[in-house]
């Protein structure tokens, strides 16, 4: 690994992922990304009696498969890196204890997922370990319950609102060639222009995007057209459009068919309105990139793509004391196997 | 590149800079408006109309069960509620709130959704430290100011208004 400009790392031997998973809830498999999905359960529950267990078993559940597909057993696994959005990141500790391998807990909001996975490429490529799993996992009703009102409380959402995605997406990146490889990861800083709407969390979110954004080309000396996809983690459609016009002004010019955002990729907004703006919550990255990216990188519809994750780092309490919303971005660069430097 | 400064943060993006001021411009313009004029009538069709049922309720216990209307007004409230904690624990009062907004919410039928949905949101963390300590997490408010201004109101009765009806 070294260092290029100010933020990005280069994963010099290229670690690839070698196994991953997306495993989600009913209303995601009803979304246009369903056949993409590994496993979809067909209740909200997830067969437990607690949301917050239901949230723990979808990420064992995730975990599970992607060693599986990754080929290895849990006892091969050397690291594994999680985390989630309920206090105390409860949902992937809980799940290390079944998972067993020695364990890094991380919180990014929804920023998790690709914080989680340049963590575990860092690992990796400097040659702390042959296998590290990274993953994450959100369930509507627990990140409701936590940051927003009792799900069944009859309060009218606004436009602008989100709607967090039931699911957990883990992937197992690894030395051994055999997937999709990761080859570049941009950290974030924190960004915070004075939102405080926690109802309007795309609009709190999209210059910490946009800033990941350019500070990787800045850094990797890249140009958009360098990749086929740039996907944000969970802006949905307001903080879509806010990011295309602050890349617009910086000069960063896309189309609409390069850019585009995994909360709006998840859901039908026209079949599904409960969605509102889109999908988010710390799943939502990761299901849309671990089920459906993944899989078009290896059918070769896909070369290279960068996943700028999001993050809004506020708590129900800072909200509620009047504080604006930090939020963060990540951005990790996959591309597929055969892909030349 | 972020700097917090006294005046707010700015955000940097090659050579563009930009405050808090020009930020909230540019998120505001990419803002969905809401259509108040629709919102307000959707209010008032379904909380009229929720109205309209409570008084039919009202009436049949008049009819039917010989109470004067003071006497079957008790027992209309109990109904509406118990009508709201049943749509609740089905999931449909937050469905309907969505489309009717403040329709749903204001009436009595609201304040019994925000009890029920509150305790069952609890029901994991048991008994007592869930469903009776976050039981009025939402209600709680309501009491509390409405208690408060009832108190505001009967001062302001007892000064000015010697001689109204008690």
């Amino acid at each position: 690994m070294r260092l290029t400009g100010s933020q990005t790392w280069v994963f010099e031997s290229k670690p690839a992922i070698i196994g991953a998973s997306a495993v989600v809830g009913p209303e995601e498999g009803q979304g246009p990304l369903a056949g993409d999905f590994d496993f979809v359960y067909d209740n909200l529950e997830i067969d437990e009696k607690t949301w917050e267990k239901a949230e723990r078993k979808l990420m064992e559940h995730a975990s599970a498969l992607a060693l599986t597909h990754a080929g290895i057993s849990r006892a091969d696994l050397q690291f594994f890196i999680g985390g989630d959005l309920m206090n105390q990141i409860i949902s992937s500790t809980f799940a290390a204890r079944r998972i067993g391998a020695p364990y890094l807990g991380v919180f990014g909001a929804c920023s998790t997922s690709m914080e989680s996975l340049a963590l575990a490429a860092l690992i990796v490529d400097a040659g702390g370990a042959d296998y590290a799993l990274a993953g994450t996992a959100s369930h509507n009703c627990t990140v409701e319950k936590q940051f927003r009102y009792p799900t069944e409380y009859g309060a009218q959402k606004p436009l602008t609102a989100q709607y967090t995605i039931t699911g957990s997406g883990t992937a197992v990146v690894s030395s051994r060639a055999g997937g999709p490889r990761v080859t570049h990861a941009t950290i974030g800083r924190i960004q915070d222009l004075g939102v405080k709407d926690p109802f309007n969390m795309g609009a709190a979110m999209a210059p910490a995007a946009a800033d990941t954004i350019v500070a990787h080309f800045r850094d990797t000396g890249r140009v958009p057209e360098d990749y086929d996809l740039i996907v944000t983690g969970d802006l949905a459609s307001v903080g879509h459009s806010i990011v295309l016009d602050l890349l617009n002004r910086a000069g960063v010019t896309m189309s609409e068919t390069v850019l585009n955002d995994c909360g709006l990729m998840i859901y039908d907004r026209d079949k599904q309105p409960f969605a509102m703006a889109g999908g988010s919550g710390c799943g939502c990255s990761a299901v849309v990139t671990y089920g459906h990216i993944l899989k078009k990188i290896k059918k070769g519809e896909l070369n290279r793509v960068l996943v700028v994750a999001t993050g809004a780092l506020l708590s129900p309490l800072s909200y509620q004391q009047g504080e604006s919303i930090p939020c963060i971005a990540h951005a990790v660069a996959l591309e597929s196997e055969e892909a030349k430097a | 590149m972020p700097t917090k400064t006294k005046s707010g943060a700015r955000l940097r993006l090659n050579s563009v800079s930009l405050t808090e001021k020009d930020y909230k411009e540019i998120a505001d313009k990419h803002k969905p408006k809401p259509n108040i004029f629709v919102n307000c009538l959707k209010a008032f069709l379904s909380g009229g109309l929720i109205c309209l049922i409570g008084q039919c309720i009202q009436q049949l216990f008049m009819s039917y069960a010989g109470m004067t209307s003071k006497e079957a007004s008790s027992p209309t409230v109990a109904v509406l509620i118990i009508i709201s904690v049943i749509l609740t624990s089905f999931g449909v009062y937050d469905k309907i709130a969505q489309w009717a907004g403040a329709g749903s919410a204001v009436p009595v039928t609201g304040f019994a959704n925000s009890m029920c949905s509150s305790a069952l949101e609890s029901k994991a963390e048991g008994l007592v430290l869930g469903v009776g300590a976050n039981m009025f997490k939402l209600a709680g408010s309501v009491i509390v100011f409405g208690v408060v201004a009832a108190f505001v109101v009967g001062l302001v009765h007892v000064i000015f208004g010697l001689g109204g009806v008690h």
